[in-house]
């Protein structure tokens, strides 16, 4: 089993999962379809509850 | 982080003459549009130990930082300061790219001409441009005389306590063993399940019996699962990677070691004394009606297949109670279906303020529900429904009229709340709750399942109320986040912390109470005060009270903080 994998879709959820899985030791590989990753959470200004800027 | 650890040993001697380098950042047109940048780059050449400078678009792109790092290696620089924004966000990218450089992170130092210049003093372009070259020679003065430090390490042990067996800490358990961790489920009761073990037919269509079988079958086959039921965490001690657990078995007390800890304690649906005429005969909570379809008793109960309301809200969204329980909808809906199939002609209504059947296949279980006849009524919670014995009459405010009906049996859909108990753990746990009493996360969004004290998590309804398959998700995720710790070799944190230096620490006691992470502990043989790193946060309380000046936050000593005041 190789140590690398693929997370598709550079959204919030794609890239915690990266995050969590590179810091268990992973070799992580994220595909974004766009320019930027950050998905819909980076359009957003203020996020509810929180109110704390979203990028 | 990049570790300080196998640097070159030259990096972590105390450099004599210092050599600073400073970036000034545009961030576009953030700082850039208000203050001018390059008057600031030219006035911070003129400033003590400063040998290079320069003005980036944006310090933290690729190419910005890429300067960041030749300069130290062609400059030979053994300082930096970079001119931008918040540290908060951005001194983790600029000092691990230091360390990058070779040069030791802890000789990094950051001003905020952003949020406390251009920001600020928005539309006072010569305002802001000062205060930033004063916050820039504040900040080279005490980059002259940061120390390099060493990152801290300690030991991790990969074992995880589980407090709760319901299908969030089950979920959790199982998620971890596959992870080949070691795990210590700890449950109150006699039996694992939890919430679970009293309900019927999930709205999956699977009997929660069969759901929770499987899940309680496979965790008690694994060789890496220490499962105790009947028992209770009696205290916790240590910290992240090291903590020391006491539990209270009825074989006898257990003490062991874990790394970390998940909280997945879950809730408890409000039983509602005093409100829609509960205590008479006809008037159930909904987790009776739940149990009363579970057992078949339902006619036992009074239900002969006239007329059944649900109320829903019931003791919750109130001035009392603010929350909304989430969960209540859908399972008032499950069952009112259940009912509907095996009584045809019974009259089945839900009187309700909103429905809130969150997920794309809930909202069509309630059209599905409105096409099986199951009738759906607003009612105004400022003139809630009237419960007597055998009638329920409310106002319809869709229609305007006042409507009293025969009902032999009236549901009453009541919140999820925090268990009892649940702030005696969390006082031991050292963790918070929320105003209703419920496990209180990180951060919302950022870190929904993590505690603020680090190697803690959380997990399931305890956290707030939810379904058992979102409790389940939880206990999986869980399961990822502690991994993300415990897969280490080691822990490694931060040297930004306190410590007291034993000449001089008189044992007065008066940071101990200050310490918010109760980091600091009295040796009463040495008579000093004492502290441990792994649990110091680095605020500086301890420092900023000690009358002795022996405790010193390490990167904030009173040398470095007076150069810097100085340079004001
Ligand atoms: C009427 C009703 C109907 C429902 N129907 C559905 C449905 O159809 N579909 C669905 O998905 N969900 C449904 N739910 C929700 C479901 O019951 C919960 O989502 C689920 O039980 C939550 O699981 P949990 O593990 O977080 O908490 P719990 O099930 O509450 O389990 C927590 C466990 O922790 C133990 N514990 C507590 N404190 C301690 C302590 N200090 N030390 C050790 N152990 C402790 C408890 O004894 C318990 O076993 C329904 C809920 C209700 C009330």
């Amino acid at each position: 089993m190789t140590d690398n994998i693929l997370v598709l879709g550079g959204g919030i959820a794609g890239i915690q999962s990266s995050l969590d899985l590179a810091e268990m030791g992973f070799k992580v590989h994220l595909v974004e379809k766009l320019p930027s990753i950050g998905g819909k959470m980076a359009q957003l200004d203020k996020t509810f509850p929180t109110n704390d800027c979203a990028i | 982080m990049m570790s300080t650890k196998g640097m070159k040993k030259e990096s972590m001697k105390l450099v004599e003459e210092p050599r600073i380098g400073v970036f000034v950042c545009d961030c576009g047109s953030n700082i850039a549009g208000h203050l001018d940048c390059a008057d600031v780059a030219e006035y911070a050449k003129t400033l003590p130990h400063v040998v290079y400078v320069k003005e980036n678009l944006y310090t933290c792109s690729e190419s910005g930082i890429v300067e960041i790092k030749n300069a130290i290696t062609q400059e030979n620089l053994n300082r930096v300061l970079v001119a931008s924004c918040s540290p908060r966000t951005h001194h983790p990218l600029f000092s691990s790219s230091c360390a990058e450089a070779g040069l030791n992170p802890y000789l990094f130092e950051m001003v905020n001409i952003r949020d406390q210049c251009s920001w600020v003093h928005m539309g006072k372009r010569e305002d802001a441009t000062q205060k930033a070259k004063h916050l820039v020679k504040m900040g080279v003065a005490k980059a002259a005389g940061l120390e390099p430090r060493e990152e801290i390490e300690s030991s991790l042990i990969r074992k995880i306590m589980v407090v709760g067996g319901g299908i969030a800490g089950l979920s959790a358990a199982q998620a971890l063993s596959d992870m080949d961790l070691d795990v210590i489920l700890v449950e109150k009761t006699d039996h694992f399940g939890g919430l679970l073990q009293s309900l019927g037919t999930l709205e999956t269509g699977e009997t929660a019996e069969d759901f929770l079988g499987r899940v309680v079958a496979d965790v008690q086959r694994r060789s890496n699962v220490t499962a105790y039921t009947g028992a209770q965490v009696k205290s916790t001690g240590g910290y992240i990677g090291n903590y020391e657990v006491t539990i209270d078995t009825p074989e006898g007390e257990v003490t062991d070691k874990v790394g970390a800890m998940v909280v997945a304690t879950g809730a408890v649906p409000l039983i509602p004394e005093g409100i829609f005429g509960y205590g008479n005969k006809g008037v159930v909570s909904l987790m009776e009606l739940e149990q009363h379809l579970k057992n078949d008793t339902l006619e036992k109960a009074g239900f002969s297949g006239q007329r059944m309301v649900f109320i829903q809200c019931a003791g919750t969204r109130n001035a009392k109670r603010e929350y909304c329980s989430r969960i209540c909808c859908m399972t008032a809906v499950k069952n009112a279906m259940t009912v509907k199939k095996k009584y045809p002609l019974a009259d089945v209504r839900v009187l309700y303020r909103d429905m809130q059947m969150y997920g794309a296949q809930k909202e069509q279980m309630l059209w599905d529900a409105r096409g099986m006849g199951i009738r759906f009524d607003v009612y105004d919670p400022e003139n809630p429904p009237n419960v007597e014995a055998g009638k329920v009459s409310y106002f319809r405010t869709v229609t305007g009229d006042d409507v009293s009906l025969e009902t032999d049996l009236t549901v009453l859909s009541t919140p999820l709340t925090a268990r009892q108990g649940t702030g005696e753990l969390a006082n031991m746990l050292r963790v918070p709750t929320d105003q209703n009493g419920f496990f209180l996360e990180a951060h919302a969004k950022l870190r929904p399942l993590d505690f603020a004290a680090d190697g803690i998590f959380v997990a399931g309804a305890g956290r707030y109320p939810a379904t058992a398959t979102e409790s389940r998700t939880q206990g999986i995720g869980v399961a990822s986040r502690v991994a993300a710790i415990l897969f280490k070799d080691k822990l490694v944190k931060s040297a930004i912390v306190a410590g007291i230096d034993p000449a001089s620490c008189v044992g007065c006691l008066s940071c101990l109470p200050m310490c918010p992470y109760e980091a600091i502990t009295y040796n009463k043989d040495a008579r000093v005060c004492q502290i441990n790193e792994i649990l110091c946060k680095g605020c500086g309380n301890c420092a900023a009270t000690c009358p002795s000046h022996s405790a010193l936050l390490a990167g904030f000593k009173p040398e470095q903080l007076l150069a810097q005041i100085g340079a004001a």
